[in-house]
């Protein structure tokens, strides 16, 4: 039928800003889960050693919020995860429909065997534990852009189970702290999508197209709030959030939202709500009567799904029709914690560099292609790239293989500072350049607007000492120890030697020569 | 109205709602609430329209609740009748769509190639707002 998903969704804990209090310590991967959607069901409580929650004051009382993300991804792959029609991006209107995918009486799914390799490459990249048997499941709900009445889903054995996911954050001043997390995954499924629906207000209709392949990555959230060592609380839904952003925004409004109208005395309810942009808050959704009945059904048409491994392999199996986990985790791409290691232990650089660098497309490569050709060091290389060169792409909103500046430019700029040829601040001039005027090397500049350092320490000596004579006043505020004498007096030589003396040397000479 | 309220068996044929949990009727007089059917009406788009058709429901609970005559401590529970079948494996290849024109021809209304359906789900009437036996 429609475009191929992955959904999975992942738990984490995050407390609420009402209850910081620095004396406490919640273990971060404390076990708090959630069950299928659409029904609370069971839900179970962490086990923890926690504070013990402060008596009934109306605000008093800790609040503990439990975010769960389900995270909709698109598969690449070229034909649906159902049927053979095609997948592909802005198409005209129900061009890449198929009978299947129009549910026509009589047709049938057949599944997808990128599709569900993609689905096991996802799990192992994500640690999860892969069910050798999975089953599929109808979900049944009325709405036009869902022609068959229901949507083939994986809801009670999914694909993959029980993974997790370590990133970084960002704290402390400046963002300067960087700390690992960990989230929990519960689960990845393979499920079909539904229909596009365009809303024409005006003559009150919708329109429907069944190609599917829209918005790669969707996320929606369910929220609730609770005291700590009390069950969950009700929980519900935000969607419409398609920005990292905003997600961050939504959530903590809605974690707000609860928290207030709990400490109210009102009630929240397992809702369906809306993300509104503009005002920055939550709606309740039209359209969503109450809690959703989705009774889901095996889906009759599908068998079970079994994979299998090295040693589970039944002998003489056609290739095609077995799928197997060892080969497929053979096949996986070095993983971004594996990469992110090497250059640490590699070039010693710092963690949270290692994920810059990782973030950005093109930028690891360009990267390792000026270590491959300079001397400099590695910490240098990587301050240059991560502030100066990616602080030039996002000025002019450039993605990195649309730099003028290549990474041999780069590093013959890089040698010619490591030798000394040339100050610091001289190779930023030098930079600029580069970027402006292609088809210069870095050693013409320096020599068109003489850039080079001045190699003669004794005429550099001599011009400190002309400098310090012509401005006796300044060098008595230096002896007082004034900070800033000295930084004037090196601007004063800078100006005479054109910058072509290092500040650094300029700065010891002058200060040899006052104390002498 | 219909029914009275008895209670359902706690595996009879709707047992994938948990919602309606209820205390087992060991007698089985499986009556079904009214609150139940205006449910399943709205759930699955089905008019019971007559004191009959509940009768009929209440009839195939009780055929179904027979089932807990055996004895299935231990046993694994069947999911399909496929399941000793296996799954074909379809290569990630385009054979299919392209077929805009014949798939619209059965639409009753169409605009520039989209299907035109009504803004948003339309909500049935509510129980009392009805006629009893006569629906939409």
């Amino acid at each position: 039928m429609a475009a191929p998903m992955l959904r999975g969704r992942c738990l984490g804990r995050c407390w609420a800003l009402a209850c910081i209090d620095s004396g406490s310590r919640h273990g971060r991967g404390a076990a708090t889960g959630f069950t299928s959607s659409g029904k609370r069901g069971q839900s179970f409580v962490a086990q923890q050693p926690l504070l013990t929650a402060q008596k009934s004051r109306k605000g008093e009382h800790k609040w503990a919020a439990v975010v769960g993300l389900e995270i909709h991804a698109q598969i690449a792959s070229n034909s649906k995860l159902f049927s053979g029609s095609q997948v592909h991006f802005a198409a005209p209107p129900n061009s890449l429909v198929s009978f299947f995918d129009a549910s026509l009486p009589g047709t049938l799914p057949v599944l997808n065997r990128r599709c569900v390799e993609a689905a096991v490459m996802t799990g192992l990249a994500l640690n999860c534990h892969i069910n050798k048997k999975s089953l599929f499941d109808r979900k049944h709900y009325f709405y036009a852009d869902l022609p068959a009445g229901y949507q083939i889903t994986q809801q009670r054995l999914p694909i993959a189970v029980n993974g997790s996911l370590a990133y970084s954050v960002c704290v402390g001043k400046k963002w300067r702290q960087v700390i690992t997390k960990t989230v929990r995954i519960k689960q990845i499924q393979l499920e079909q999508d539904s229909g596009k629906s365009l809303h024409d207000e005006l003559r009150s209709q919708t329109l429907i197209d069944l190609n599917r392949a829209e918005g790669q990555l969707r996320v929606d959230a369910n929220i609730s709030v609770h005291h700590p060592g009390e069950p969950l609380g009700v929980r519900t839904e935000v969607k419409n959030l398609n920005s990292a952003r905003f997600l961050a925004r939504a959530i903590d409004y809605e974690i707000q939202r609860q928290i207030n109208e709990l400490e109210n005395g009102c009630e929240i309810l397992n809702e369906t709500r809306s993300f509104d942009y503009k005002l920055g808050c939550t709606v309740p959704m039209r359209d969503k009567e109450g809690k959703q009945d989705y009774r889901f059904m095996p889906e009759p048409n599908l068998p079970p799904l079994l994979l299998y491994d090295t040693a589970s392999l039944p002998a003489g199996a056609d290739p095609q029709q077995v799928i197997n986990i060892d080969r497929i985790r053979e096949q996986l791409p070095e993983l971004p914690s594996e990469t992110r290691e090497k250059l640490i232990q590699q070039y010693g650089i710092l963690p949270e560099h290692s994920f810059a660098l990782l973030n950005e497309v093109g930028l690891l490569e360009f990267f390792q292609n000026v270590i491959k050709e300079t001397r400099a060091e590695p910490k240098k290389v990587t301050s240059w790239v991560l502030n100066i060169f990616l602080g030039f792409l996002k000025q002019r909103n450039l993605a990195v293989n649309e730099s003028p500046v290549t990474p041999s430019v780069l590093a013959e700029l890089l040698n010619l500072l490591d030798r000394k040829v040339i100050s610091s601040a001289a190779a930023k001039q030098v930079f600029e350049e580069l970027w402006r005027s292609k088809g210069k090397t870095p050693s013409q500049i320096v020599s068109e607007r003489k850039l080079e350092l001045m190699q003669d320490e004794e005429a550099l000596e001599r011009v400190c000492h002309a400098v310090m004579e012509g401005h006796p006043q300044v060098v008595m505020d230096m002896k007082r120890g004034n900070p800033r004498a000295i930084n004037k007096l090196i601007g004063l030589v800078r100006k005479v030697t054109h910058n072509r003396a290092d500040p650094t040397v300029i700065k010891e000479i002058l200060e040899k020569q006052l104390s002498s | 109205m219909w029914a009275r309220a008895v209670l359902l068996g706690h595996r009879s044929w709707m047992g994938w709602h948990r919602g309606f949990t209820s205390k087992t009727d060991p007698q089985g007089s499986g009556r079904v609430t009214a609150e139940v059917i205006e449910h399943l009406e709205r759930l699955a788009l089905v008019d019971f329209g007559s004191q009959e058709a509940v009768a009929r429901l209440e009839k195939a609970i009780a055929f179904a609740d027979r089932l807990r005559a055996v004895d299935t401590e231990g046993v694994e529970p069947m999911e399909s009748v496929l399941e000793d079948r296996c799954l074909y494996l379809r290569s990630d290849n385009v054979v299919e769509g392209n077929c805009v024109e014949e798939l619209l021809q059965n639409a009753h209304r169409v605009v520039e190639e989209y299907f035109v359906a009504p803004p948003g789900n339309i909500s049935l009437p509510k129980q009392d707002e009805q006629q009893p036996f006569s629906h939409n």
